[in-house]
């Protein structure tokens, strides 16, 4: 009897044992449901922001990808063109009297009748008549077809977002004015083609002449310098930090000012830049230049601290199988773990000159947020960037540059999605297991 | 108790190649290896066998000055390749490794070819005028490794694709290509099936004809099969050192004894 207790209890607990297991695994089960159905919900919520956040984006910038245009017979009258300097020359007047053809009731010779009319154009329509006549001289006597793009009250109407259901106080547009609009679009002179106008031109005071032209060029040239400055640099320091250094208290203290760089507002290295690069230096405002000295400060912890990750990832085994067969270290370094750390490296110096390309802060304080009519021919030139472009549009009160905000936004964020793309695709095409 | 083979592990006449003499090694505060004195011999294989943590890789690796690369690491006493201090000032631990070798106990070769990762030591040390010298070192050294046949004909795949003994002999290729005068070997045949192995082994024998050969190794029978002489490290003492035979038949030490039959380690 007293010899089989022992078994008795031991059989007793291990059958306990499993039904205590059963007993808590629905308990547990239950837990893992409720942590996985936050997880979703969580994902969910997330999507659904970007989903609102793309969504208004498209939905209030899509409309600047078109610009309303009126196409008009324009007789190049000999007279009105000083043939001396063909830049100055009543370009104006022609483009009137063309548009008179449609207005037969209106006297065109006085200005304030013609006013009425000839408001429908922009007013860089004298300037596209005056191009085309300046680059091809032969058509002086000639009539010729030409758009010319709608001012941008009537290219919102054009567009719906002037509604003429409004009582005429509160629109921006008259009857008459509307009329005289409806008068062309029954003419079948009025058409909305892509707005190449958003891509080739700088910027403008008219929303229906501006274009990101000057920003997209004045950030490539902020981020080249940016990336010729900070991918050797950080390269350098980290090599050196990681597979150099020596680790002392000294190199602790590298360590850690370098991540809290990182961690720094970026309008905190404005002022720097401010203070520095244009008081103390004396370099241009307003200039690429300068803009990517500034954004380069700001990337570099960015790459020193991905391309230190890259390097420890690197496993020990290679080096030591370098050092054995007998490299240097620096061959070591060159050699071998450089390379093998290289995708590393470019995936986070990509991610940091995405994060370089949506700066604005440090950008607006060295003054890249000028208005400039013309895109800059080099890294001195004064210039915008996007995100500062998209700042100034943003502070514009006329309506067409709402959409046009949204639509630069859009390019901005073309281009950072297509950044992370290419480090994506970087990572999981070098990717290599060991 | 062991199947030792006579013949294979009979000590020919031979000089004394590597001599260390109170040799210490310091990691920080702990002292991990104590007062090893010990003479290796050219054309033998010296297999160092002793439990875990025992120090012997650690005096592997003082050998071919590996413990530089440690920060913490500190090697006291002397240790002589042919007569010649190998701690001496002037000596740069880089040419040093161009002449004791080492193979590692993981296969590692570099993620490139087969040809270039033989080819790199020979390279990097200006061995080979032109390709077609390169074409012969390399040829030569995948020829000791014994691993030619198999890989002829797709030198310039990854050595990476190879399979682990594949790998390991071309990591031993590798060692070789710079005609090393000293074969280190940290544990080779630890990630290896019993048939590579059985390989790795062949080949260790014959390389002893041209090298002195020191193998870390877990597995007693390992250095009873391949080793002429054997050193038993224990908790930092090299405990015993002498012929393999008399080591696996007959120990001095209580200590050799108790871990051949598996008392302790």
């Amino acid at each position: 009897m007293t010899d089989i207790t022992p078994e008795q209890t031991g059989s007793n607990r291990s059958r306990s044992s499993t039904e205590l297991v059963r007993q808590s695994l629905a308990r547990r089960n239950r837990k893992q449901k409720v942590l996985q159905g936050f997880g979703i919900a969580a994902i969910f919520f997330a999507l659904s922001m970007l989903v609102i956040l793309v969504g208004s984006l498209i939905s209030t910038g899509y409309p600047a990808f078109t610009q309303t245009h009126v196409e008009l017979e324009v007789f190049v009258d000999p007279e009105e063109v000083d043939t001396e300097n063909l830049s100055r020359g009543n370009y104006d007047d022609m483009i009137a009297a063309s548009l008179g053809a449609y207005f037969p009731d209106v006297d065109m010779s006085s200005r304030i009748a013609s006013r009425e009319v000839t408001q429908v154009l922009s007013s860089g329509a004298q300037l596209k008549l005056r191009d085309r006549v300046l680059a091809d001289p032969s058509l002086i006597g000639e009539t010729i077809t030409i758009k010319v793009p709608a001012s941008d009250n009537f290219d919102q109407l054009n567009k719906g977002l002037i509604k003429r259901d409004t009582p005429e106080e509160n629109r921006r547009l008259n009857d008459a004015a509307i009329a005289n609009f409806d008068t062309l679009d029954a003419a079948g002179v009025i058409s909305a083609p892509l707005n190449t106008t958003l891509i080739t031109s700088a910027d403008s005071r008219f929303p229906e002449l501006a274009g990101l032209k000057g920003a997209l060029v004045g950030s490539f040239w902020a981020l080249l310098v940016c990336f010729v400055i900070s991918f050797p640099l950080g390269i350098g320091a980290a090599i050196y930090l990681e597979e150099f250094a020596p680790k002392n208290r000294l190199s602790d203290i590298i360590e850690i000012n370098i991540n809290n760089l990182a961690a720094v507002p970026s309008v905190v290295f404005g002022l720097l830049a401010l203070a520095v690069f244009l008081n103390w230096f004396g370099m241009p405002r307003s200039a690429p230049i300068v803009g990517g000295l500034t954004l380069a400060l700001m990337t570099l912890p960015t790459i020193i601290i991905a391309t230190r990750a890259a390097l420890k990832a690197v496993p020990p085994s290679i080096r030591e199988a370098a050092l054995g067969v007998g490299a240097s270290k620096q061959q070591v370094v060159f050699h071998h773990v450089l390379p093998l750390a290289m995708p590393g490296i470019l995936t986070g110096t990509i991610i940091g000159m995405a994060q370089a390309l949506g700066e604005t802060a440090p950008l607006l304080l060295i003054g890249m947020n000028a208005f400039i009519t013309s895109a800059p021919s080099g890294p001195f030139d004064s210039a915008t960037a996007l995100p500062t472009q998209i700042f100034i549009w943003a502070d514009s009160p006329e309506r067409g540059f709402v959409s046009r905000t949204s639509a630069a936004i859009l390019v901005l964020l073309t281009f950072l999605i297509f950044m992370n793309a290419i480090a994506i695709y970087l990572r999981s095409r070098f990717e290599r297991k060991w | 108790m062991y199947d030792v083979p006579h013949g294979r592990n009979e000590v020919a006449v031979t000089d004394v190649k590597i001599t260390a003499r109170n040799v210490q090694v310091y990691y920080g505060d702990t002292h991990a290896i104590k007062d090893v004195n010990v003479e290796i011999e050219s054309n033998t294989v010296t297999a160092f066998i002793g439990p875990s943590g025992c120090g012997k890789s650690t005096f592997l690796r003082c050998i071919n000055r590996m413990n530089d690369t440690i920060d913490i690491c500190r090697v006291e006493g002397d240790i002589r390749i042919d007569g010649d201090d190998i701690y001496d000032k002037r000596v740069d631990p880089v040419q040093l490794r161009a002449k004791v070798g080492m193979v590692f106990q993981k296969p590692n070769p570099f993620p490139k070819s087969i040809y270039d990762n033989v080819a790199y030591g020979p390279k990097i040390h200006g061995m080979a005028r032109n390709k077609a010298e390169l074409d012969d070192i390399v040829e030569r050294a995948l020829r000791r490794g014994a691993i030619w046949d198999e890989v002829k004909d797709r030198l310039q795949s990854p050595g990476t694709g190879l399979s682990g003994g594949q790998q390991q002999r071309l990591c031993i290729a590798r060692a070789v290509a710079t005609e090393p005068e000293v074969l280190l070997m940290d544990e080779p045949c630890s990630a290896l099936d019993p048939i590579a192995t059985a390989q790795v082994e062949e080949l260790i024998d014959e390389l002893r004809q041209n090298y002195a050969v020191v193998i870390v190794t877990h597995s007693m029978q390992q250095a009873a099969r391949v080793s002429q002489k054997t050193a038993f490290f224990h908790l930092g003492n090299l405990v015993e050192y002498d012929d393999t035979t008399k080591i696996f038949t007959n120990p001095e030490d209580s200590r050799t004894e108790s871990y051949i039959t598996g008392r302790i380690g």
